[in-house]
């Protein structure tokens, strides 16, 4: 009997689940336009409206529009995590959708490993369409090695966020998600200088950054181009690993305390 | 013994911060057998198959599927799950709902096996989110069944559903317990149980009060319920033939009875004086409390 068990879960193909889920995660944001087009419109239109249409100024090594493509692309792979994690945790912990696959044979891993993946691709369409708008109107020159350092940086730099918005996708309810959300990454976005320079920013505001976590992402990425603040790259990893795991932890002391309260 | 016992809560119980929803509960299921989990909302019905499906940790007792932690693989891939759901992803279709589920599965059944059972033939390119309510319904049916698992739950499969939405999901069910399936299904509509069940637990309260075949459970709630002022004491009524239980409702006294004519004339037989009769079904309600009743005098 135990070995009649054994060749069953062999017929399933564990690599055929996790692509599927990752799959149809990421058709199923594509569809949904209040996802797929708030978090790839509004990076492109601020990168478009403040970051290509002031003329070029010289940031160091190199020009705005370089220095905006980094700077907007970091918050908008932010907004893909928060977002992709946040208010979809939320709304299908609120459907009982997320019940029903944890009753599945679903492996458990594979809905965070295709909510990653959905906002990994995310994150990728928007780097790539700021990067061609860039190219294009903003005289954007990048070597390919920096371009692919980048978008490294900008993918797995999101992991904090995607772990911040499973926090807030297991503490709220679906209906305030969206709002709890935009709550927590924009004025994050802005104090972090992800809008306007550091520099340009209040001083006070300059105080706050460094205890942000979308400081040290960008700080990373802009390492790349010569523009960061010049603090240790260590130092960035190391305070984006502490959020990580700091929202983690959070995600799962909520996880716990929500087992058992949507029925009695 | 012949049988295999396929699902098991062995002297569960669950409690919440204020109340216990399940007590002590005893259950059983074999292989092959249909059974229907019936109660009034609130009686510790999803409660108990959550337990069973380890989504819940019981706090006392031990709930196992094919004699394994419900959390285990080995009993996951062998177990399909209808949940009460107020929805699923609205921008997957039909069919990539199915394939994502078809794919946790060792031997799922095909596309077209799964659209045919769940009576979802030609809308596989249509959106969840524009699905009927009906349709949205077999679609969830069509998760459970769709990797062709041994034993499937069914949490109130029909709630919300109009009479005939409810009666076309019906037809669903059937056609997979004729494959020989076990199939556990929660409901509060007796009629549910009896179209689709071969035994029928009644929980109430958190408890087990009543388990039997469906004609058996439809003796009891068969009763009718007879009102009558009458100066017959609860109790000489109570010794009557066929009567199960005599509550006093001011002035007047409801009594359950399995043969409401002659329990009535009984009735007058001994008090000519008797006045306000009225002669009603007893709804579910009444048989519930009648179980109840009965169980606290044993």
């Amino acid at each position: 009997m135990n070995s009649g068990q054994v060749t069953q879960d062999k017929k399933r193909n564990i690599v055929n689940i996790y692509w599927l889920e990752a799959k149809y995660e990421f058709l199923k944001s594509l569809r949904l336009p209040v996802f797929a087009l708030s978090t790839i419109l509004f990076p492109t239109l601020f990168y478009m409206f403040f970051g290509l249409s002031f003329g070029q100024q010289d940031f160091g090594p190199v020009n705005s529009a370089t220095y905006y493509f980094v700077s907007y692309g970091v918050f908008g792979v932010i907004g893909a995590s928060l977002f992709g994690f946040g208010a979809g945790v939320a709304a299908e912990r609120g459907q009982g959708w997320m019940r029903l696959k944890q009753a599945s044979p679903m492996p458990p891993l594979a809905y965070f490993v295709a909510k990653l993946a959905m906002a990994a691709m995310f994150s990728t369409i928007i780097f790539l369409l700021l990067w061609l708008l860039g190219f294009l109107f903003g005289e954007v020159r990048l070597a390919a090695l920096q371009l692919l350092s980048i978008w490294a940086i900008m993918v797995v730099g999101s992991l904090p966020f995607a772990a911040m918005g499973l926090a807030i996708g297991y503490a709220v309810g679906p209906n305030s998600a969206p709002a709890i959300v935009n709550l927590v990454y924009l004025p994050m976005a802005f104090a972090s200088g992800l809008w306007i320079p550091i520099q340009a920013l209040p001083e006070f505001l300059q105080k706050i950054a460094p205890f942000l976590a979308p400081y040290h992402l960008a700080q990373l990425a802009f390492s790349v181009i010569n523009v960061d603040q010049g603090d240790s790259v260590l130092g960035h990893i190391i305070v984006l690993g502490i959020y990580t795991v700091l929202f983690l932890v959070i995600a799962l002391i909520l996880y716990k305390r929500d087992e058992g309260k949507t029925f009695g | 013994m012949m049988t295999e016992a396929i699902a098991e809560l062995k002297g569960v119980s669950k409690n919440y911060a204020k109340v216990q929803a399940v007590k002590n509960i005893d259950l059983q299921i074999n292989a092959g057998e249909v059974v229907a989990l019936l109660g009034p909302n609130g009686a510790g019905k999803t409660t108990a198959i959550s337990m069973l499906l380890g989504l819940l940790k019981p706090s006392a007792g031990e709930a196992l599927l094919f004699g394994q932690k419900p959390q285990s693989t080995e009993s996951r891939i062998r177990t399909g799950v209808m949940l009460q759901l107020s929805g699923i992803p609205d921008t997957l279709k039909v069919k990539e709902h199915i394939a994502l589920y078809s794919s946790y599965y060792p031997n799922p059944l095909s596309l077209a096996e799964t659209l045919e059972l769940s009576n979802l033939t030609g809308l596989e390119n249509r959106w969840y989110g524009k699905l009927s309510g009906g349709q949205k319904q077999r679609l969830h049916l069509a998760l459970a069944m769709c990797g062709n698992p041994d034993l499937v739950f069914l949490d109130e499969p029909t709630t919300g559903l109009d009479v005939a939405s409810r009666r076309s999901l019906w037809e669903q069910v059937r056609g997979f317990i004729d494959k020989g399936k076990t199939v556990v299904l929660t409901t509060h509509y007796l009629e549910e149980a009896d179209a689709l069940a071969d035994r029928i637990v009644v929980i109430n309260q958190g408890a087990i009060i009543a388990d039997g075949t469906p004609s058996e459970i439809k003796a009891i709630t068969a009763d009718r319920k007879i009102r009558i002022t009458s100066s017959l004491s609860p109790a000489q009524i109570l010794a009557m033939q066929g009567v199960s239980s005599v509550k006093q409702d001011g002035v007047a006294l409801e009594i359950l009875t399995s043969q409401a004519e002659r329990t009535v004339y009984n009735i007058l037989q001994e008090d000519n004086n008797a006045t306000g009769l009225e002669v009603t079904t007893a709804g579910l309600e009444d048989a519930f409390l009648a179980l109840t009743q009965e169980r606290k005098a044993a």
